[in-house]
This record gives C-alpha cells, structure tokens and sequence, in this order.
C-alpha cells in the first residue's frame, strides 16, 4: 500500500505503526477488537474454565435434561445458562460450540482466502486462456449448490470438524477468486501497474507486491462476510444433519438443536447460543469494517 | 332487484360459512411420492390410497382386519382363499366394481413399471386367480398360507376399464386417481399439497368433509406452527418437543395411541472375529466379537435406562418394550416386559463375560429418520458410559446410514422396525436367517441367525388355525428375545394435533386419513 | 464449448457423488422386501449395470434431450423441475425486489451521510443482517408473523392465477402474503450485502478526483449524487446480486424447507434424501446452464457500465 502513498513518510512512522495508530483511533473498532479477543480467549481456554467436559458423554445426564438457567443439576453445581436436552450445561456447551464455530469459520475463510485469491489474481493479471479456464472452474463452483456440495463431500469423509472445513473451502474459495478478479481487471489497467509492465516487474513482484494490495479493499469486505458466511453455512449444515458431530456440538449445532423447543418455551437452549453467535460474528464484522476503511488508501484524507 | 342482490349475499354469507366448516386442512410430515397405489409402497402413499381407493380387506384404527370391498373371506380348501364381493360398488367415474376388476388389479401388481418398491411381495403366494363369479373370486396358493387377508389389505383395488393402460404419470396428475374411496382427487401439486372433494356415492360411513386440502409440510416446528397459527386444523408426527405446550393449549387436543413402530439395538452376529467399531480400552482391535456373547448383549440392554429415554428423551411419546408388538396386539408375548435398568447387573455380567473394565464401542444412529433418533443414541452413550462401555456415538443421515448398515460395517446401531399386526412380520423380516431363497431376513442387518427358530417360522406361516398359530408364534418370539437377538428400546406412541372443532381418531398404523377427523359436535 | 466442458463434469460428479453417498434402492425399497424384489427394482431402474455404463445411457439419452425420470415420481426429471420451477423464481425475484428497496437507499444515505446515528444505526443492523443463520430466522419470523401475532400464513404458497400458461401466486393477495415471509427471509442477507456494498462504494466514489472535481464545479449534491456516484457504485451492486440471483434460486433449499415452499429448492433436498439421481442431475445441469446465462448477462451489463473494462476486452 505504501506504493500508491503520497504522503511522505516520516522517518520514525512505519507503515505498521501507522496503520496501528489509524485504526486505534476508532473507538467502536477497538471495543469490537477488545470483544473479539475475548471471545477468542474464552474459545482457546474452554477446556480449562469451563464447568463441564460437555463432549464427555460419561458425565451427561439426561436426567439433568432442560434444565433452566440457574438450576443446580446432579453435579451439583448451578448451570447458569440451563441444560439442553441431553443435560448439556449450556455453558460450558457455548464455550466449547465457540472453539469449533471459530475454528470452522475462521480456519475455513482464511484457507478459501488464500487460495481463492491466488487464482482470482492469475486469471485476472494472465487473461486469455489462463482467465476463461480459471473462471470456468468459477463458474463451475458457484453453480454447484453448497449443500449439495457440502452433502457430498461430507458423505466421503463423513461427518467431522475437518471435513465441515474442507468442505466451506470447496464451496467458497471461488466468491474471493471472483471478487478479486473483478477488481484487479480495473486495477491492472491503472497507470502504476502499466508503469510496471514497462518496466518489466517479474509477475510474481507485480502481483503480489503491486496488484494484490490494491485489491485488498474488496478482499476484506468480503473475507469478513465469509468469515460470518462459513460460520452460519456450518449452522445450516448442521441444521439439515450434515454438519458437526452431534456429540460435539458447534454454536450452530446448539442453535439447531434448541429450536425444537422454541416452540414449547424452552428458549435457553437456543437463545443463547444464538446471542454468542450473535456477539461473535459482529465484534469480527466491526473489526472487519474498520479494518478495510484502515487499509483502503484511497479513504485517507 | 336490492331484495335479490340481499337475498344473494346473505346466500353467500351462509355458503362461506358452510364451506368453512365442510373444508379441512391437514398437513403430513411425509411427502406423497406418487397417486398411483401400485407404484411405491410407502406410508405417505398408501395413506393417500386409503383416501381414494379400497382394498378387500380394510383396517381399522386398532389395525384390526375388517371387511371391505370383500364381506367375507374363508379358506375353503388349505391352499385356496375365497373372498365374496360387496355388491352395488361404482368407482368415482360410475363403472361398477366386481370379481374382474380384482383379477386385473393382482395382475397389475407387479407388472407397473419403474417401481422402486412395488406391491408384488403381497401377491406372489398367489398361484392362480380363479373368478368364481361377478361377485366371487378365489386365490390359489402353493402352500397353507394363512397370511392372505393382510396381506391383501395392503393391495388397492383398480378398474379394468378405466385403467386398463394407465400410467403412473396419468394417476399423478389425478386423471387416473379413480377409485372406489371416500375420497376423489381434485387436484395435485407435487410435494405440496393435493385436493380432495367428498365421494356421495361412497359405499361406507360419509366422510365428514365436503374438501379435504392435503398438505405436506416436512419441517417438524413449521407443522406445528401452521396449527397454531391456524394455517392448518390437522397435524400429524406432532414433535416430542411441542407436545408440553400443546398439551397446555386449549385450542389444540392431542390424539395419541400406542403403535406399532419398535424401536431397537441391532448387533454385530455376523462375526465372530474382532468387529469394526468395537476396541478395548486402549484402542485396540479385540480378538473376539464380543457381541456373540449373551452376557455381553444382556448386559448392555440391562444398562440402558427405558424408562429415562421414554420419559426424558420422547416426553412421553413412547413406551419401553422387551419385544416387537405391543399388548393387545396379535402374537403379543405376555410375560416379556422391558427390561428393568440395571447397572449393577450389567457390570456384573461384563466381568463374567471378561471384560470388568468395559470395552470401547461405536454406537451408530440415523438423525433425521425416528423421533430424535439422535438424541436417544447419545442417551444411551451416556447409560452404556456408566457400566464402563466407553461409548462413542456416530449419527449420519438416514441415506448413508441405511447403505453402510445394510453392508454390515456397523458393530451396534439404532434403527426401527413398523410392523404389520402379526409376529410373523418382524419375525421373518428381523431376526430369521438372511436368505433369498425363503425371501426372509431382509431388514436383518445385524445377521442374527438360528436355524431352529427358522424351521418353527416355516410351520407356524402354513397354519390356518389362528390361535394354535399365534401359540406358536409366541414362542419363537420368547426364543428370539431369551438369546436378546435385538435390543428392544420402545414402541412409538402415534400422534396427531388438531384444532378446536376437530376430532382426530388416532391411527395404530401411523397413516394419517381425513376419514379419521370429524368436525366435533356443535353445542 | 467450455460450458459444455462444465455440463459434462458436473453430471459426472453428480454420478459418482450419489454413487458414493448411498444405494438408492435402500431407501426407496419398503423395508420388508425381499432380496428377489430388490433386483427387480435395480433392473427397472437400470442400476444394475456397471456405473460407467449408466452414465453412458445417461449421456446418449441427453444428447436427445431425455434427462431421465425420476426414480421417485416416474415422471421425467425436467418436468418435475419446470413443475416447481415458477414457485421459486418467483421467490427469488420478490427477495430480490425486497434487497433492492430496503437495502439501496439504506446504503445511499449510510454512505452519504457516514458519521450520524442512524448511518451507524444502519450499518450495526445490516451486520445482524448477515449474522444470523436463515433457519433460524425463517423460523423466528414464523414464530412471530404467524404464531403471536398471527398477522400472516406460516408456511405454503397461496392461491395462485395463471400468466402465460403458468400459475403465479404473486397475482393474487392470499398468494402475496404467503410469499412476503419466505421472500424476505430469503433476501435478508442480500439487504445487508446491498447495504455494504453501496455504502461501500459511496464513500470510495466521493473521494474519487472526478467527483471532487463535479462538487468543485458546484454541481448540485442531488445530481453528483444520482448521476457520477450513482452510477459508478452500480458496477459492484450489479454484480453482486446478479450472482446472487444464480446463488438464490440454487441455494433457497433452507428458506423453502422452513417455509414448506414447493419449489426446486425443496425438490433438489427431498430427492437427495431419497437419492433421486436423475432429479439430483438435471437439476444441477439446468442450474449450471443458468449460471452460465446469468453470469453472461453480468458481464455484459458489467461492460455497459464501466467503460474501462469494455476497452480492456476490445484491446486484447
């Protein structure tokens, strides 16, 4: 990005520092950060805060079945969010269901990220043959409905956290190949980029050191709507009996499971695993947000 | 003129009115497949058959036989049936019904094409049909077949006539949905919803409803919030987990009967060397398949807590079973009783059997196939936990499941079982020997297998005698349950929720008619 | 030649996809058949013979035009799919409708006025927007729309009327207040994504010199806004929902299972559950040739609107 600056940079002020002290300076940015870490924290220590193993059947008791929050269960200890209806403390279900929705969501829009850019960006930079075949595939994977997609795959591997993640990659890496391959087709028609085809920039330096950080702006918006997209694409799958293992339930999976009993009153079960889901996937949206107004040069006054 | 025009709309007031209390709206939870009743036999169809068509021999609620389109029928010689036909019986389009309609349809049978699962199991005994007169009509068979007038009662009857050559298609599109039932097809979206009008020429009692909307609605709380909304007046396979709110809601009523769905434990039989998903402690594969054990089998029915499950799991959906059929029905065994939880007696009987510290086990399940399915399956990982079973529970969808299970990869897995009102059923289809030459053991996944009992099965299908028959099929089944061929969990309660200003007449055989709901009496 | 290329891989990963999921005749067959009955229904639906040879069959029978029948409803696939499908490009188009009118003007104002409540209010919302799963509210909206406060139908599609040959339930008002649910359920996450994206481009187009340049002119805020910003936020909008039109007839499984919405969506996930392979594939190849019909008409309005990129496509 420092390449389209035209500030003069000033000797102590790296670009990183800048950038750093840019994005303090939103408050709504750095509470939704603080929120996220958090979250974060809770998800990587469940194991060790949480009251309950809640993937441990041996310590499940159905007869501690629904119970509401505040209750105290066999183990005798309060379940402040309730039970669900396995006599899952909801808890310690939330904690663990955080691990595997973040590690879902995130793991999967990072790797679907990666790949799905490098190709967006050599369809768009080499053109011709390279773009129609590259697009192709493209084209190919939006039209394979993800469910259908997600089914399949699934029924290969079977169900399972790294198959759920493999198969979000599957289903998502062509939006990012597409949204950068739409941007960088304006892009590569720019002056700078011109100015490194004259000087004949290696492909590799014009790509990724020129054309890649021009594109970021779009990447970002979308990653951080993959990152919401693959955590809910879990929920739905999870919904229609495909996703997680039911023993280890993800946020989405609790969610499924509890609205069975919307119906009867029985909220907890749903509601707050929901209201996790909730808090998590907006604290990355704002960061998200703030980030890409941070990145984009282009906003800079 | 204004005295007319007041005349007209108080005529249409009265009319709306009317056809308000004359049309029904119910929604099912299983999608029709097709209209034709020789196509695909599944539940959701024959139900709708129920509608349009009728068998010789019908059902009741209680699954009881009863005359139908046949008064009465006699075995007048071992291996011939004779049926005599209801006289004065016209289809929808006015042709009249007799004893050549009967021979058409039982050639039909097995001869529509495409049919993923046809009829023809229910009339292959048949050897010969001989049209004694209009109204008479025999059917050889090879050998005794006791079993002819149920199995008849799954077979509905078509016209000569009019479907001489009519295609699947023709009968989805409702053209060739003619029959002799209560009900007539108006119309027919597929997987959405069909229309029924009142037949006044029907022979028997006179449906309730003027229009019947038939509607499918497969997500379980979308059912239930239509009837609350008002959507609908019918639901059926209410979920466990509305039924506490509707049981407290004044504008809903429940109509519950226990049916004839069991719900069990299939074992690994099949090998005697290690099994896929069975491991001792560490990890490791165990010489011997320890599911031939008795004691082993026993102890893990004995650890399952049914009473937990029923109450807890099913909400008081279902009732703990040791055996196929519940009371009341045919070749019930009196005296086998679930199991009583017993966790102390199972450990004990894992150390006799060698393994006081447990083993490891993959309990395997469908998710989406019999009320939380899932659910009970974790339940029971927990229970098997706790006698020292270190379980791990696998739910997958029904079509990779029942494709895995069929292929024997499983060491222990929960399915169901709807029988028909006879021990025979799950008998021949359950536990007998895997054989295709006697046609049996076909839903055997777990390949249990004993000879002898086998050999008892032969005899007790060629008896006529019912009740020497039933004795008979009373002690196999004791036989069966002694050597915990299966482990039993419960038999399903049937469940249906409807409106203030219906009254639904709950079904043993699950299948959801609007023949079964009556607008309640005005007060 | 290339989506022909596409066509064939896909029907050849739907053969051997539903090949490795599970036995058709497994789930389709009354559990108390015997073994006799069972190869009497693999013969009749041709599943007897070895995979490649049924693709084979598959493919000669399509280059004429036959999709199959459905093993399920003995009917050709196709016409079970044409059947159901007006019920669900309707749905699509009224989600459609709904993003347009809630999310453009939402996004306008979000990305021109930035920094006041209501913008951040805006934005807050349009992150819930995309955040929660579809089920789970398709089934909230039931709960309250239908449930509590009883103000709309909870599931189904209403009456219908009959426009060219083809029964709409848009035409009709029964009709119109079942699909206002289903249709908004399923454009709630488009709202957001148009929200984002005009905001986004918006604020990006305002800083652009030749807007700079038109507001230095002292051309009215109302003509930079609808002629120079307008137009160039358009680009990525168009874009977007073109795709996602594509992505919302082929992907309104959920929304059309919460709300028992007879479409294609519900169609492709009933015949999956049963394996209705010829369902499964011509479903898949009429929603690629769509795809690619679709994405056709992006790029051509794509190339309408930004001149650059119609100047890159002549110039190579």
């Amino acid at each position: 990005m420092s390449t389209t600056t035209k500030t003069p940079v000033v000797a102590v002020e790296t670009p990183f520092r800048r950038f750093v002290s840019e994005f303090a300076a939103s408050k709504i940015a750095m509470v939704a950060l603080a929120v996220f870490v958090f979250i974060a924290l809770i998800a990587i220590f469940a194991p060790w805060i949480a009251p309950q193993n809640p993937y441990d059947l041996a310590v499940l008791d159905i007869m501690d079945g629904r119970l509401e929050p505040g209750a105290i269960g066999g183990g005798g200890y309060v379940h402040w969010l309730g039970t669900d209806d396995q006599g899952r403390d909801m808890l310690s279900g939330i904690m663990y269901g955080l691990r595997i929705s973040l590690l879902v969501g995130c793991g999967s829009a990072l790797l679907a990220c990666l790949f799905g850019a490098t190709m967006g960006m050599i369809a768009a930079y080499a053109g011709g043959k390279t773009d129609s075949s590259i697009m192709r595939v493209v084209d190919l994977q939006l039209s394979f409905p993800a469910i259908l997609a997600a089914l399949m795959i699934l029924a290969f591997l079977g169900k399972g956290i790294m198959n759920v993640v493999i198969a979000i990659i599957i289903v998502e890496w062509a939006y990012y190949a597409r949204t950068v391959r739409g941007s960088a087709l304006v892009e590569r028609n720019r002056e700078y980029m011109e100015a490194a085809r004259c000087l004949a920039l290696p492909p590799r330096i014009a790509l990724f050191n020129h054309l890649l950080p021009n594109c970021l702006p779009p990447l970002i918006v979308v990653g951080t709507m993959q990152i919401a997209r693959a955590i809910a694409l879990e929920a739905t799958l999870s919904f229609l009996g495909l996703g997680v293992p039911i023993t280890e339930p993800s946020l989405g999976l609790l969610i499924a499971n509890g609205f069975e009993y919307m119906l009867s009153g029985k909220y907890w079960i749903s509601f707050y695993p929901g209201i996790a889901l909730l808090v998590t996937i907006v604290s990355i949206n704002l960061v998200g947000d703030h980030l890409r107004d941070v990145l984009n040069p282009r906003l800079k006054k | 003129m204004r005295i007319t025009t007041a005349i007209c709309a108080l005529g249409l007031m009265a009319g709306a009115a009317q056809a308000q209390t004359m049309t029904m709206t119910m929604a099912v939870g299983a999608p029709v497949t097709s209209l034709d009743p020789h196509f695909h036999q599944l539940s959701p169809n024959n139900a709708v058959a129920q509608m349009v068509f009728s068998r010789l021999v019908g059902t009741d609620a209680q699954s009881r036989r009863v005359p139908d389109l046949a008064e009465s029928w006699t075995a007048v010689a071992p291996t011939i049936w004779e049926f005599k036909l209801r006289r004065g019986v016209r289809f929808h389009n006015g042709s009249e019904f007799t004893a050549d309609d009967v021979a058409f349809t039982i050639a039909r049978v097995p001869n529509v094409p495409n049919s993923p699962s046809s009829f023809a199991g229910f009339v292959r005994p048949i050897t010969r049909v001989e049209v004694v007169d209009s109204h008479t009509i025999r059917f050889h068979t090879a050998t005794p077949y006791p079993l002819l007038p149920l199995d008849l009662s799954n077979v509905y009857m078509l016209d000569r006539e009019t479907h001489q050559n009519a295609t699947t298609e023709q009968f989805n599109a409702g053209t060739m949905a003619v029959g002799t039932g209560p009900f007539r097809v108006v119309s027919h979206a597929n997987g959405d919803r069909i229309v029924f009008d009142r037949n006044d020429n029907f022979y028997g009692e006179a449906p309730g409803f003027a229009r019947v909307n038939y509607r499918m609605i497969t997500n379980d709380s979308a059912r239930t919030a239509a009837l609350l909304a008002g959507d609908v007046d019918v639901i059926d396979q209410v979920p466990t987990a509305d039924l506490a709110r509707l049981r407290g809601d004044a504008r809903v009523s429940l109509a519950e009967v226990l049916g004839l769905r069991i719900i069990y434990l299939s074992m690994d039989h099949e090998r005697t060397g290690p099994s896929p998903f069975i491991t001792d402690n560490d990890g490791r594969p165990l010489a011997q398949n320890p599911m031939k054990d008795i004691r082993v089998r026993r102890a893990l029915s004995m650890a399952i807590d049914r009473n937990a499950i029923t109450s807890r799991v099913m909400e008081g959906s279902a009732v703990p079973s040791g055996q196929f059929l519940p009371p009341g029905v045919f070749s019930h065994v009196p005296g086998i009783e679930a199991p009583a939880f017993d966790a102390e007696g199972a450990r004990r009987l894992l150390a006799e059997a060698g393994f006081p510290n447990g083993f490891r086990i993959t309990l395997h399940g469908p998710n989406d196939r019999y009320p939380n399915d899932g659910r009970i399956i974790q339940a029971i990982g927990q229970m098997w936990a706790r006698v020292g079973v270190r379980t791990a529970v696998e739910a997958q969808t029904w079509t990779t499941f029942v494709a895995r299970a069929g292929r024997q990869e499983f060491s222990a897995f929960l399915i169901g079982w709807g029988s028909n009102p006879d021990g025979s059923h799950p008998l021949r289809n359950l536990t007998s020997c895997f054989s295709r030459e006697r046609g049996w053991g076909n839903s055997n996944r777990g390949r249990y297998c004993n000879e002898a009992l086998d050999n008892q099965l032969i005899t007790a299908m060629q008896e006529l005698d019912e009740s020497r028959r039933e004795r008979q099929l009373i002690d196999i089944q004791r036989a069966v349950f002694a050597d915990q061929a299966i482990i039993p969990l419960h038999i399903q309660t049937n469940i249906w929720a409807s409106r203030r200003g219906f009254v639904v007449t709950p079904r043993v055989d699950e299948s959801t008619i609007a023949q079964s709901v009556r607008p309640a009496t005005m007060r | 030649m290339q989506s022909g290329f596409v066509l064939v891989a896909m029907s050849l990963l739907v053969f051997l996809g539903v090949y490795a999921v599970g036995d058709p005749i497994e789930i389709l067959i009354s559990p108390d058949a015997d073994q006799e009955e069972k190869e009497r229904a693999i013969r009749a639906l041709g599943l007897d013979l070895p995979l490649w040879q049924q693709y084979l069959v598959f493919v000669s029978r399509a280059l004429q035009g036959d999709l199959g029948r459905s093993f399920v409803f003995n009917e050709p696939a196709i016409q079970l799919i044409l059947q159901r499908m007006p019920a669900t490009l309707e749905l699509a188009f009224g989600s459609m409708i709904i993003a347009i009118i809630i999310g453009l003007p939402l996004g306008l104002y979000a990305g021109l006025k930035p920094d006041t409540v209501a913008s951040k209010t805006i934005m807050a919302s349009s992150i819930l927007g995309f955040s929660l799963p579809t089920f789970w509210v398709g089934l909230m909206l039931i709960m309250v729309f239908a449930v509590q406060l009883g103000w709309l139908p909870s599931t189904g599609r209403g009456d219908t009327a009959v426009l060219f040959g083809i029964p709409w339930s848009f035409l009709t008002p029964d009709g119109l207040s079942h699909i206002l649910m289903p249709a908004f359920n399923l454009a709630l996450f488009k709202i957001s994504l148009v929200i984002r994206l005009t905001r986004a481009g918006v604020r990006e187009t305002m800083l652009m010199d030749y807007v700079k340049f038109a507001r230095a002119k002292g051309l009215s805020p109302t003509r930079v806004t609808f002629v120079h910003v307008f137009k160039n936020i358009l680009i990525p909008v168009v874009t977007v929902l073109g795709l996602e039109l594509g992505g919302t007839i082929a992907f309104s499984v959920v929304t059309e299972t919460v709300f028992a919405w007879p479409g294609m969506g519900k169609l492709i996930i009933d015949s999956i559950n049963v394996l209705d392979r010829p369902v499964i594939v011509a479903y898949l190849l009429m929603i690629v040739v769509m795809f690619i019909v679709i994405n056709l008409i992006v790029d051509i309005v794509y190339t309408l609107l930004d001149p650059r990129v119609r100047l890159e496509t002549k110039g190579t």
